[in-house]
């Protein structure tokens, strides 16, 4: 089980189809799920490793049957204990490629406990977060990322708990890699399930999923093309906060504000706008708080997309690793000391 | 050392073939320290012996209350011997409180050595003794023989020169104890002497302090009075030639969990949360990185055993250790782990309930969660251990049951077991059963599919894990269709996989050993019908049962679930079947299920594992009734 060769055999090429498992996917029709269960596919073989050697871990929920239409290794567990049983299993077998399919009622809500941990620890995983700001398996209750007022089975007369900000949850547990997406633009979700990948420590993509059945239109703002230009915000590696019709909206810092700007009515040079730097958490924290609630305000930061950060640090498997390394630094322990013990004694 | 073995003064050496002692004093005494001192020598002298200390559950209660008392206690002996003592025949109190908190399990006529010190005006108040009274002076110990010692002032003296400071001189009277009950009982000093020197390797000064402290309690026993009439004690060794070592129940678990992943070849990953009285199995794997075993410390219970089933996916030995609390909500998982089964140990270190309950006492009350506290049909075995050193047998054991039959395994232990100690004879390689992992080998794309469900002639299936070519597939909580492993909802399907899971279990009872009697004869008037800690305490009234003349036998469950297949043949062959629990009754309910038998219960729930006394009492009026 040791120095495993996680990579295809040379030669070999891969195509989504060989992703895709024999069982038909059982989500409503129109469901987000699907879409990023298409690029989970696509992506897969760009990533050149073997099948065998990918696991697929969810909990519970309409986004954690992922695992099932994967022609990987696959766990569909308990419900908010995909994390736990993903980092077992890759602190038991670091050689492994293992992703997490989960939602917010999963992650966020049941399983938050193991969502914070998870993140300060940073296990190698790549945890894909399905946003849909609703219970769906259940049939239609409010979830912990559901918007303040939002009508529901379970909140007839509105949502009265204000929701988690993921980014900054994540950011504020220790999070090593944050990046957020939209099911319906497929190629931006593919570029950061990549990026997710490459990541090595816990990449957290958060995709905003649209439920159709029962919290249809939830991310329309960022999804509709007439309204996504002023409402959604595409974050690249050195270049500037811009976006707006023709990107002649800018953002600026304005110490440690972030404000709106009209580049050409007033006049903003290139240099003075935010750029953006995916090593930088203080402005990545910044960045989380760009969570208004567009339905509510007119005078809103647009929502972010892409990288918001991302940073190298020590996974918790490699650190386990080469404590176990140092320890057996002169030999293995072998049975017959382990039973002998270090005070053990002699009767004659 | 010379010094000590030859005394100058002549006095009567009396032989006793066991003798159980009580080290007991205020939390900062050092009495857990000095007891496991004692209890090394008498080791290393080749008796017999069971330690079991008895701790506050503060870190620090008030110094000199009742509250605060530590106690340390160990039966030794030239015969074999299975409890701590049901009383002692000797106390050692350092203070009044410690002397209040366990004068009533004292034998009548026994010995208290009590530091005088500890008698004074306030610590009589802090123990609650009313005003002006002092135990040491009033004659309400006259059924005892009192040893009033001045320890404080006179280790003061034997270390007034040492160069050390009044406090770090005050520390070392538990030193002067323990040499006064190494002269009282003939031991030698060196063991204590040799991790001294260990122990303060970087300071020799407070090393030699204590060497010293310990020489003068030596000499004091020899030097004064106060002990012609008693004497001193010797007890031969019990032991047979050969290398022993020490250990505690929780240790024993932990030992048992490396060596049976090295057995089987599979890397150990133990996630698991801390909780009393089951943390030190943590503890003693996370030092265990040599052996390559990783720990993980969750953070949570179910975090514990979650990450374990994902280790267990990917071909791990794993297991989790918990007590009561942390079992209930660990339940949700095992349920997981019963439906993808997959090997798991789960070792279950139980304390008095409900909730919180007595976290550092022991009971034996999670047999029924255990056995059915799982939603839905999720039959899993369970083994319990009944003595320090048979944790060991008893967790590989249930390593083995969990790898050999893809299934999570409860392994039952308690406080009582988890703190103990007893000497081990160490365990040879060779002498421990091979664990053979059935891991599904690769496949080539001609080949037919591979059916994760599919079983072989014991209905366990075979471990498929992550790297293994063409092996992949998905399996989950959900219900699975017979052999494909595919998500199946189909009413015939649920009642076949609920009948093949319960089989499955039941079939263990082909592969695990025939119930013995421990003692006593094959038929007969009375069984006692044991399992866990209790094994001492009925092992021992037993025995004096017998040598009474008594029809009794003894025979205790190791496996409780499923059951040897002879058990029901063996309860037939008594006409009374007694079951002794530290519970409400809970065994009894599985015997009267399975073999529709009226078995005679005998409860204790007091937080305090059962005596000898009290089983043999109950014996007695079981066969007089007859």
């Amino acid at each position: 089980m040791t120095d495993l060769d996680t990579t295809l055999t040379a030669g070999t090429t891969l195509t989504a189809k060989d992703f895709a498992s024999d069982q038909e996917p059982k989500w409503c029709p129109g469901c987000g799920d699907h879409a990023v269960l298409q690029q989970l596919k696509n992506v897969m073989p760009e990533l050149g490793t073997a099948p065998e050697n990918i696991v697929f871990i969810s909990g519970i929920g309409c986004s954690s049957r992922l695992p099932y239409y994967m022609a990987t290794y696959g766990v569909h567990g308990i419900h908010g204990r995909a994390l736990p049983m993903a980092t077992g299993l890759k602190t038991s077998r670091p050689e492994l490629t293992v992703w997490v399919a989960t939602g917010d009622g999963d992650a966020l809500s049941i399983g938050g406990n193991h969502f914070i941990h998870t993140l300060r620890r940073n296990p190698d995983l790549n945890v894909v977060l399905f946003n849909n700001e609703i219970y769906g398996l259940t049939k239609g209750q409010y979830s912990p990322t559901s918007k303040l007022g939002l009508r529901t089975v379970t909140s007839p007369v509105g949502v009265i708990d204000h929701p988690f900000n993921t980014a900054a949850l994540v950011l504020g547990a220790g999070g090593t890699f944050f990046a957020r997406a939209l099911d319906r633009d497929g190629k931006f979700l593919r570029s950061m399930l990549k990026r997710a990948a490459m990541h090595k420590g816990t990449s957290l993509v958060e995709i905003y999923q649209n439920c159709p059945i029962f919290n249809n239109g939830a991310f329309e703002a960022f999804a509709s093309p007439e309204k996504k230009e002023e409402t959604a915000l595409f974050l690249e590696q050195g270049k500037p906060l811009v976006f707006g019709k023709d990107r002649k909206k800018g953002i600026v810092l304005d110490g440690m504000t972030p404000v709106v700007v009209d580049i050409d009515k007033e006049q903003v040079s290139a240099d003075d706008l935010w750029i953006h730097d995916e090593s930088d958490l203080n402005k990545a924290s910044i960045l989380a708080r760009f969570f208004d609630d567009m339905s509510v305000t007119e005078d809103f930061l647009p929502r972010p997309f892409g990288v918001f950060y991302a940073a190298s640090h020590t996974t918790y498997e490699d650190a386990l690793t080469a404590q176990i390394a140092d320890a057996q630094a002169e030999g293995c322990g072998t049975l017959e000391e382990l039973l002998r013990g270090d005070n053990s004694y002699e009767i004659r | 050392m010379t010094d000590t073995k030859t005394t100058t003064k002549q006095v009567n050496v009396t032989s006793k073939t066991s003798v159980s002692v009580l080290f007991a004093g205020d939390s900062g005494d050092g009495m857990q320290l000095t007891g496991t001192q004692f209890a090394n020598t008498v080791a290393v002298s080749g008796s017999d012996l069971n330690t079991f200390p008895n701790f506050p559950s503060e870190v620090r209660a008030p110094a000199g209350t009742i509250a605060g008392v530590s106690g340390f206690q160990l039966q030794f002996g030239s015969k074999p011997v299975y409890t701590p003592g049901a009383r002692f025949d000797v106390m050692i109190a350092m203070n009044s409180a410690a002397l209040k908190a366990n004068l009533k399990d004292l034998h009548r006529g026994g010995i208290i050595i009590a530091g005088t010190e500890g008698f004074d005006e306030k610590n009589l108040r802090l123990a609650g003794y009313p005003q002006g009274a002092n135990p040491l002076e009033d004659g309400s110990l006259s059924n005892y023989i009192v040893f009033p010692v001045p320890v404080l002032q006179l280790t003061r003296e034997a270390l007034k020169d040492c160069g050390l400071n009044h406090k770090e001189i005050d520390r070392c009277k538990n030193m002067f104890v323990l040499g006064l009950l190494y002269w009282l009982y003939s031991l030698p000093i060196d063991t204590t002497v040799e991790m001294l020197h260990a122990k303060f390797r970087k300071n020799a000064q407070l090393a030699e302090a204590n060497i010293t402290a310990i020489k003068a309690g030596y000499f004091f026993g020899d030097e004064t009075e106060i002990f012609a009439n008693l004497g001193r004690f010797d007890i031969a060794p019990q032991k047979q030639r050969g290398v022993y070592r020490r250990v505690t129940g929780n240790e024993a678990c932990a030992i048992a969990l490396t060596a049976a992943a090295k057995k089987a070849g599979l890397k150990l990953f133990l996630g698991s949360y801390p909780i009393t009285p089951a943390t030190e199995i943590l503890q003693t794997l996370a030092k265990m990185k040599k052996w390559g075993v990783k720990t993980f410390q969750a953070e949570d219970e179910i975090a514990g055993i979650v990450t374990s089933i994902g280790a267990a996916y990917g071909g791990a030995l794993a297991a989790t250790n918990t007590s009561g609390p942390g079992l209930a909500l660990k339940t949700e998982a095992l349920g997981l782990a019963v439906i993808l089964e997959i090997p798991l140990v789960v070792i279950n270190v139980q304390r008095g309930g409900p909730s919180t309950g007595l976290p550092t006492k022991p009971e034996q009350s999670d047999l029924l969660m255990a056995m059915y506290g799982r939603h839905g049909e999720a039959p899993l075995p369970i083994v319990a251990s009944c003595s320090p050193v048979d944790c060991f047998y008893t967790t590989y054991e249930a390593a083995r049951i969990a790898v050999e039959h893809m299934t999570p395994v409860i392994c039952l232990s308690d406080g009582y077991l988890a703190l103990s100690s007893e000497p081990w004879k160490v365990e040879s390689p060779d002498n421990l059963c091979e664990i053979k992992p059935r891991f599904q080998p690769e496949r080539n794309p001609e080949d037919p599919a591979y059916l994760p469900y599919k079983r072989d002639e014991r209905h366990v299936r075979s471990w498929a894990i992550p790297g293994t070519r063409g092996l992949e597939h998905r399996i989950g909580g959900l219900e699975k269709q017979h052999e494909t492993g595919n998500v199946s909802h189909d009413p015939e399907n649920h009642a076949l996989m609920t009948k093949l899971r319960a089989e499955k279990i039941a079939r263990i009872a082909e592969s695990i050993p025939l119930q013995t009697i421990d003692n006593g004869p094959e038929k007969g008037d009375l069984l006692i019908l044991g399992w866990g800690s209790s094994y001492g305490a009925i092992k021992t009234a037993v025995e004096q049962a017998l040598a009474e003349g008594l029809s009794v036998a003894h025979a205790h469950l190791r496996y409780l679930n499923p059951f040897p297949k002879n058990l029901g043949e063996m309860l037939g062959n008594f006409k009374k079947v007694l079951i002794p629990e530290n519970n409400n009754g809970q065994l009894i309910h599985l015997i009267r299920d399975t073999f529709l038998i009226a078995p005679e219960g005998f409860s204790k729930v007091k937080g305090l594992p059962f005596n000898e006394m009290e089983i043999l009492a109950k014996i007695t009026d079981l066969i007089k009734e007859h």
